[in-house]
């Protein structure tokens, strides 16, 4: 019935199409404010752009139709109903076959990793010179111009508007003079694997960004690119702190777009390769016909960045200490009564409460006894240094990966001030803001990973420290009590681990056995508190 | 690279500036320049803006600009005005409505509302430095506010209320990052302008996050638009290690900013205002005797791209709703053009009610037709 056909591509601006055949002007096209086609121009109108033969349509009995509710779908007119079949116009100039370039979507800047492309502003087919604009695209409220690099030929468009394009992915194919110089890259593009040569050489635009060898090496090791950080030292120089911060805030930007993948393709396994051989002599008995599973998965192999690869170093490092491990069971039973009663308390000062600030606050008190637990040894291991500050680490599974932030000074703080220091650090974790101040300077670590679940663990010390605690999930089991009656317990398992070149059995056990005492009788710990 | 005790002109009075404002930049970039604007038409600053972005070379340094406007609403590069705001209201209250440059979403403006915009190269480009700006700039005013910047680059007020949102552009070479504050805004006007005026609307412009604001002179009344606009520019200089004073600027020089007064007549045009929204379609049904009526609108650019009614054949022969369609398509969704389109169908067929009620329910700020209201 009626043949509507639209040409494709943006409205943004007036297009000149070649179109055969006579061109009438219609009278119903209003000349004010749109152009109508000339026979000499050709020039199209948004409108016109669509060609119907319905707005021709007169209903010959409109009666018969009573019936039946008619929908009208009046589509613009503008062009004639004669046309030839529809094809698709667009202007064909070529460009004598030279060389096709993909332009990529360079960073934005701010760890960004996706925008939206919201307009384009050519099509296929188009002449583009160098700096013409090409697409808008945004990102959260950032709307950025995206400018060609080259002189050339649209050959392709990689996104529709409305669609999610990723940073350092091809954007538009533009096909270049043949013997055209292409444009030095001057625009910073995100790629995964940076040589050593970008990191000596930092160029944006011609400036050289300002930073000594030994954070040029930390930026390279991380695989970051010195002209995405922001140098807060003098002329804009690079710190190591912009790098670590950076490194914080930048890891949760990295990561997703290694894992965007596009899914493999199936794959038709040969079914010879996966039956087994029949061994010889086996009669043939009838093979019952199973479909067989098919497998499409595929090895993905990515090298190791940002948070991984810190994680490598430090564990690598810490295995080199000798390990030896201590586990024990602790009551917290009352401990638990005390937190019941004391939640809402801390509640109404607006602070979350949990059991960790009574288990900092215990190891503190038993560090007090006992210093040696509290120290830290050199990279020879000549020299003990025992630490006057107890800054007691957090392991923190973050969206980040595993950081340890450390409460500072736990000795001269109270239980509710060691509540409100987890909060902040907690919520800095959560949003991935943690910095350096509260990522170093550790003395002593305690894991809760009974938080995420398990009994006993095998803690790894994290140099230079010389102990760590894994703290299990708090279960209800039975007990018996002082009066042989079997009644409910919240039992909770800890298992240290110490390094045993400084720190011998006895001591490890001394110290927890005051740090369970400490637990399984708050009371206790109130006569000793600090 | 700055370079301190670099030679600074005193600039005292407006009329020994440099010719043009590249040319200044390239005298006095590197010990900062801070412009703040004479006049309060949106269009006009927003030109000023546009122009900076375009003409000058920002290596080496900045740029601030500080400005007010008189009331309007100011929309995102990619949104849609008929889904940001009451266009009928607006129209009644006389509040211009203007599309800007950068993305992000919808805000009014007022005499109450500072605004400030940072001009950077893109390398330079950093938001939260920016919002550092401001923060700093109140907290030195009343040291016990509690202000701060949110990961969605907004300010807010005792961490639930915005006082500031922001939007930003980035170009090839330079970029720029602008903000409102809100000093002494008229909190009313702005809830009333900002909420949709047409239902049944669907489209994939960017939507705008509506948040609770408040303004800063509730909490502390010596927070008003002059102390903070000096406050950001002091705060400017001294975050960036920037030594300039503030330059008035006027708009209307082209001297001084060439072809700002061409870039300010694009920004009125309906072209852009309205004619850059992404396509989108509206449906409105009523009920009318016999059934209920539904009329489906797509909009490209600001033109009706096509038009479907459908309506019981009783209520409106299907030859006036052809007519109606068709006459309708290829106008621009606005309500003189509407109106036209109903004049013209009236000119051929008696007018009646149902005719109304079709227009007017497309068309809900149509207030320039004595219409009766649409039978919803």
């Amino acid at each position: 019935m009626a043949a509507a056909f639209t040409v494709r591509g943006p409205f943004t601006s007036m297009r000149r199409l070649v179109r055969p055949g006579p061109v009438t002007r219609n009278p119903k096209c209003r000349g004010s404010e749109l152009p109508v086609c000339q026979p000499a121009t050709c020039t199209v109108t948004r409108s016109s752009s669509l060609v119907s033969s319905r707005h021709r349509y007169r209903p010959c009995c409109p009666r018969v139709q009573a019936a039946a509710r008619p929908v009208v779908v009046v589509v613009p007119r503008g062009l004639p109903a004669a046309l030839p079949q529809p094809r698709r116009c667009f202007r064909t100039s070529y460009a004598a076959g030279g060389p096709v370039l993909q332009f990529k979507l360079s960073d934005i800047g701010e760890g960004i990793m996706e925008v939206t492309v919201k307009e384009w502003y050519v099509k296929e087919g188009d002449k583009v010179s160098q700096f013409d604009s090409i697409c808008e695209v945004q990102s959260d409220k950032a709307s950025v111009t995206i400018t060609s690099r080259y002189d050339g030929v649209i050959r392709k468009l990689y996104y529709d508007v409305d669609t999610i394009a990723l940073v350092g992915s091809p954007l538009v194919d533009i096909e270049t003079d043949p013997g055209h110089e292409v444009a030095p890259e001057k625009d910073v593009v995100e790629t995964p694997a940076v040589s050593l040569d970008e990191h000596t050489h930092q160029e944006i635009k011609g400036l050289k960004t300002q930073a000594t060898p030994a954070v040029r090496r930390l930026a390279m090791e991380n695989n970051i690119k010195l002209s995405e950080v922001l140098g807060t030292g003098r002329d804009g120089r690079i710190l190591k702190e912009d790098i670590l911060n950076f490194l914080s805030k930048q890891t949760g930007a990295i990561l997703p777009h290694q894992e965007i993948r596009p899914p493999p393709p199936p794959l038709t396994p040969a079914p010879a390769a996966l039956s087994k051989p029949r061994e010889k002599g086996l009669p043939s008995a009838p093979q019952p016909v199973a479909p067989k599973p098919v497998f499409t998965g595929k090895d993905h192999t990515e090298p190791l960045k940002g948070f991984h690869k810190a994680m490598v170093r430090t564990m690598t490092a810490a295995l080199k200490i000798p390990h030896f491990g201590y586990c024990d069971e602790v009551d917290v039973t009352q401990l638990a009564r005390l937190r019941a009663d004391l939640k809402d308390v801390a509640k109404a000062r607006g602070v979350k409460l949990s059991f960790m600030p009574f288990f900092i606050k215990a190891a503190s008190l038993g560090l007090l006894h006992f210093p040696i637990l509290n120290a830290s040894v050199d990279e020879g291991c000549q020299n003990i240094t025992y630490k006057a500050a107890h800054n007691i680490g957090l392991a923190m599974d973050t969206s980040q990966g595993l950081l340890v932030p450390n409460v500072k000074n736990v000795q001269v703080l109270s239980v509710f001030d060691i509540a409100v220091e987890l909060n902040r650090l907690q919520a800095l974790g959560a949003s991935g803001q943690l910095g350096t101040a509260d990522l170093t300077g550790g003395t002593f670590t305690l894991s809760n990973i009974g938080s995420i679940g398990g009994t006993y663990a095998k803690p790894v010390i994290l140099p230079p420290e010389v102990a760590i605690g894994a703290l299990g999930k708090v279960q209800i089991l039975p007990r018996f009590n002082s009066k042989d009656e079997v009644v409910k317990a919240h039992i909770m398992n800890v298992s240290w681990s110490a390094d045993h070149r400084i720190v011998d059995g006895a001591t490890m056990s001394r110290f927890s056995n005051l740090w369970r005492s400490y637990l399984e009788n708050p009371a206790a710990m109130v006569l000793d508190l600090k | 690279m700055l370079r301190r005790g670099a030679l600074v002109r005193a600039v005292s009075c407006p009329s020994s500036h440099a010719s043009t404002l590249s040319s200044l930049f390239r005298d006095r970039g590197e010990s900062g320049v801070i412009l703040k604007s004479s006049s309060t038409d949106v269009y006009e600053n927003l030109a000023v803006e546009d122009r900076i972005h375009e003409l000058v070379d920002l290596r080496g340094g900045g740029i601030l600009f500080l400005w007010r406007s008189a009331s309007a609403v100011v929309i995102g590069r990619h949104q849609n005005p008929w889904q940001e705001c009451d266009l009928r209201l607006m129209a009644r209250l006389g509040v211009p409505l203007a599309r800007r440059r950068s993305g992000g979403g919808a805000v009014f403006h007022d005499l109450g509302n500072v605004n400030a915009t940072f001009f950077t190269s893109r390398g330079k480009y950093d938001r939260r430095r920016n919002l550092a700006v401001l923060t700093g700039a109140l907290k030195t005013l009343s040291p016990r506010l509690d202000v701060r910047a949110t990961e969605r680059f907004d300010v807010v007020l005792g961490g639930a209320h915005k006082v500031s949102g922001s939007a930003a552009k980035l170009g090839r070479s330079g970029a720029y990052h602008h903000c409102t504050l809100l000093c002494s805004a008229d909190r009313a006007a702005l809830a009333s302008v900002l909420k949709s005026g047409v239902r049944g609307l669907r489209s994939n412009a960017t939507p705008s996050v509506p948040s609770p604001v408040r303004n800063l002179t509730d909490e502390d009344p010596a927070l008003d638009c002059d102390a903070v606009t000096e406050a950001v520019a002091a705060q400017y200089n001294a975050e960036f290690g920037f030594s300039g004073p503030v330059l008035p600027v006027d708009p209307g020089d082209e001297a001084f900013l060439p072809g700002v007064r061409q870039a300010a007549a694009e920004l009125r045009a309906w072209d852009w205002v309205y004619g850059r929204t992404p396509r989108f379609s509206v449906r409105t049904s009523f009920g009318a005797s016999g059934g209920s009526v539904t009329v489906d609108v797509v909009v490209r650019s600001g033109v009706v791209e096509s038009c479907a009614a459908d309506a019981p054949p009783g209520w409106l022969p299907p030859r006036v709703a052809e007519g109606f369609c068709s006459a309708l398509v290829g106008s621009r969704f606005r309500p003189a053009e509407m109106k036209t389109a109903h004049v013209m169908i009236g000119n051929r067929i008696p007018l009646h009610s149902w005719l109304e009620n079709l227009v007017c329910g497309i068309m809900p700020d149509f207030i320039n037709l004595n219409l009766t209201r649409a039978l919803i």
